[in-house]
C-alpha cells in the first residue's frame, strides 16, 4: 500500500510485520541478554475494535446485544453504539507507520487468535516474558453517557478475552475491566470474575467523571482486598474534556490528559484515607509517566499540613501513601539531567514500586532499555523494575519461562 | 580506512527514494537521495532504538503566521527534509542528521561516494 505523506514523497510498503519493526529490540534484547531474568510488562495493548462483532455475541443484554450485532455487521453510517467518539490521532499523521499499516500484517490462520500472534511477536522481540493486556478504545469507555453500556459492553468483553485470549496463552494476562461508571455492575464484576486465575487485578479507566471516595464504590474496594489482588488505574486522554482538552494541538491533550486524570484520582484517594479504610488493597498508577508523582507529593504534602482538619483520616503525609503505591514507567520521562529522573526514582522508591511497561504497539510506547539502560540503576534494581516487582505485586506464577525463579 | 560498501546504480534511484543496506552483521545504513543530494545515515534512532530509516520520510511542516502575529494554518515546506523514526516519530533534518527538536541528537551520519554509476558508503 501507498503511504501518503507531504505531497511529493508517497511511501510505498510491500508488507508490515512486527517483528521486522522490532529487530533493533531484538538486537537490544541479546545484547543485554534479556534471557537472563524475567521481564513482566504490566501495560500493553490490543485492539479489541477489531474483534468487536465476536464481543458482542457475549452481551447479555438482548436489545444492547442486538445494537452491537447490527453496528458489527456493517453499521448504519459513522456512529457507533459504544465508543463515545474521541478525537485524535496518535499516530502522528502516519508518521509512527504501525498504525496504518496493522491492518496489513498477516498472522496463521490456527486456533490462536490473531491477537495472540501479534502480542507474542512484539513480546518476543523485545524479550518480554509476561504481560498484562489492556483494551484500547475501551479506555474511554468511562465517558459513555449511557453506564448500562460500559456495564454490558465490559461483561462482553472480559467473558470474550478470558475465554479466547488468555486461555489460549499463559503469557498472557489481564486487569479486569470495571464498569466504573455503575457501582452495582463494577461490584458484580469483581465478584464474577475476581477469582479468574488469568486475572492478576482489577482496572478502572481514569478518563471519567466520577469520584473514586463515593460510598458506593466501598463494597467493591472491600471485595478486592479481599480477593486480595491489586486495583490499577488506567490513564488516556480526553481532548472533548473542557480544560485539559483545551488546546489545538494532540501533543498537549496528550502530556496533560494522561496525568491529570489519575492526579485528580490520587488525590481524593489519599485525602478521603482510603489507604487506611482498605489497607491490603494495593493501588497501581498506569500510564501517566512519573514527572506528575513528585509533583502531587509536594502540592498535597504542602497543603495538608495547613488543612489537616480535611483529611482526618491520614496518619501520615499525602506522600508517605503514595510512596506505598505502585507506578507503572511509561511513557517515561527522559529529562536531559538525569538525576532529576534519578530523584523521582528515589521519592517512588521505585526500587519495589515501580514496574515497568511498554504500552506497545501505541505511539508512546518504551522498550526494556528505558530502565535497563540507566546509568544510577544497578543490576538488581534494572531486574526488579523490569519485573521482579511486578511478580511480587501480582504473585505471578513465571515458571513456565523461568522454572526456577526466586525473588532478588 | 573506511569501508566501503555497495549501494547499487545511481540511476535506480530517483528523487526522494531510499535504500537500506547490511552494515555488519548487526545493523543497517539507510541511503537517501533527496534534493540531488546523496546522504546516508545509520537504521539507529538515539531516542530508543528505533531503525529510524525504514520510516517516512517528510517534509518539515510550518505554521503560516501573518505580519499581524494571527496564525493562518500549516503548510509543507519541501526544502527540508525529515527522516521520521516509525517507532515514536522522532524527525531528523536530512541534511545534516539532528533531530529537529532538540539538535543535540543526531542520527550517524556516513559519506556517500558517486563513481561513474555506483553509489558507496563509506562505513
Amino acid at each position: 500500500m501507498d503511504l501518503p505523506t507531504s505531497d511529493i514523497h508517497k511511501q510505498a510498503v510491500e508488507s508490515f510485520d512486527t517483528s521486522s519493526l522490532l529487530t533493533n529490540a531484538a538486537r537490544q534484547r541479546d545484547a543485554r541478554n534479556y534471557a537472563a531474568f524475567p521481564i513482566v510488562d504490566v501495560d500493553c495493548h490490543h485492539y479489541e475494535n477489531e474483534s468487536i462483532s465476536e464481543i458482542v455475541k457475549y452481551i447479555d443484554d438482548p436489545v444492547l446485544k442486538q445494537m452491537g450485532m447490527l453496528y458489527t455487521s456493517g453499521g448504519t453510517g459513522g456512529q457507533t453504539p459504544f465508543n463515545p467518539g474521541l478525537v485524535g490521532y496518535q499516530d502522528i499523521a502516519g508518521r509512527v507507520t504501525r498504525y496504518p499499516l496493522r491492518k496489513t500484517e498477516t498472522t496463521p490462520a490456527d486456533d490462536k487468535h490473531r491477537d495472540v500472534h501479534l502480542s507474542l511477536r512484539w513480546m518476543d522481540a523485545m524479550g518480554v516474558d509476561y504481560v498484562c493486556l489492556f483494551p484500547t478504545p475501551m479506555l474511554s469507555l468511562g465517558l459513555h453517557p449511557q453506564a448500562e453500556v460500559e456495564a454490558g459492553l465490559a461483561k462482553a468483553y472480559n467473558r470474550w478475552l478470558l475465554e479466547n485470549i488468555t486461555a489460549k496463552e499463559d503469557r498472557i494476562k489481564t486487569m479486569l475491566y470495571v464498569p466504573f461508571s455503575d457501582p452495582e455492575a463494577a461490584y458484580e464484576t469483581v465478584q464474577e470474575f475476581g477469582d479468574h486465575p488469568d486475572v492478576i487485578g482489577f482496572m478502572i479507566v481514569s478518563v471519567r467523571y466520577h469520584a473514586v471516595h463515593s460510598n458506593p464504590y466501598m463494597k467493591t474496594y472491600a471485595l478486592m482486598e479481599e480477593i486480595g489482588k491489586p486495583l490499577g488505574f488506567h490513564s488516556n486522554y480526553n481532548w472533548n474534556d473542557r480544560l485539559v482538552g483545551n488546546s489545538n494541538r494532540f501533543l498537549v491533550t496528550h502530556a496533560l490528559g494522561f496525568t491529570v486524570y489519575n492526579a485528580v484520582h490520587i488525590c481524593n484517594w489519599v485525602v478521603n484515607g482510603l489507604p487506611e479504610r482498605f489497607p491490603k488493597l494495593k493501588t497501581v498508577w498506569i500510564e501517566s509517566g512519573l514527572a506528575w508523582i513528585p509533583w502531587v507529593m509536594q502540592r498535597l504534602d504542602n497543603d495538608y499540613k495547613m488543612r489537616w482538619s480535611e483529611a482526618p483520616s491520614l496518619k501520615g503525609l499525602p506522600s508517605d501513601y503514595m510512596r506505598e503505591m505502585y507506578y507503572t514507567s511509561q511513557p517515561m520521562e527522559m529529562p536531559d539531567r538525569k538525576e532529576i529522573l534519578q530523584m523521582t526514582f528515589d521519592m517512588i522508591k521505585a526500587d519495589t514500586q515501580l514496574l515497568w511497561a511498554s504500552d506497545y504497539p501505541h505511539w508512546d510506547m518504551d522498550v526494556p532499555s528505558v530502565i535497563y539502560d540507566l546509568p544510577f540503576l544497578d543490576e538488581n534494581e534494572k531486574r526488579r523494575i523490569l519485573g521482579g516487582n511486578a511478580i511480587e505485586l501480582f504473585d505471578l506464577d513465571v515458571s513456565s519461562r523461568f522454572p526456577n525463579y526466586k525473588a532478588a | 580506512m573506511a569501508r566501503e560498501i555497495l549501494v547499487g546504480k545511481a540511476s535506480d534511484f530517483k528523487e526522494g527514494d531510499k535504500k537500506i543496506v547490511p552494515h555488519g552483521k548487526n545493523s543497517e545504513i539507510g541511503v537517501y537521495l533527496v534534493h540531488g543530494n546523496w546522504y546516508a545515515y545509520a537504521n539507529l534512532c538515539p531516542h530508543q532504538g528505533g531503525p529510524a530509516c525504514e520510516g517516512l520520510l517528510m517534509a518539515k511542516v510550518e505554521e503560516v503566521i501573518a505580519e499581524d502575529k494571527t496564525y493562518q494554518g500549516m503548510r509543507f515546506n519541501h526544502d527540508e527534509m525529515h527522516i521520521v523514526c516509525p517507532w515514536h516519530g522522532w524527525e531528523f533534518d536530512i541534511a545534516d542528521g539532528q533531530a529537529v527538536a532538540d539538535r543535540k541528537w543526531s542520527l550517524r551520519k556516513f559519506d556517500v561516494e558517486l563513481r561513474g554509476e555506483d553509489v558507496y558508503v563509506l562505513a
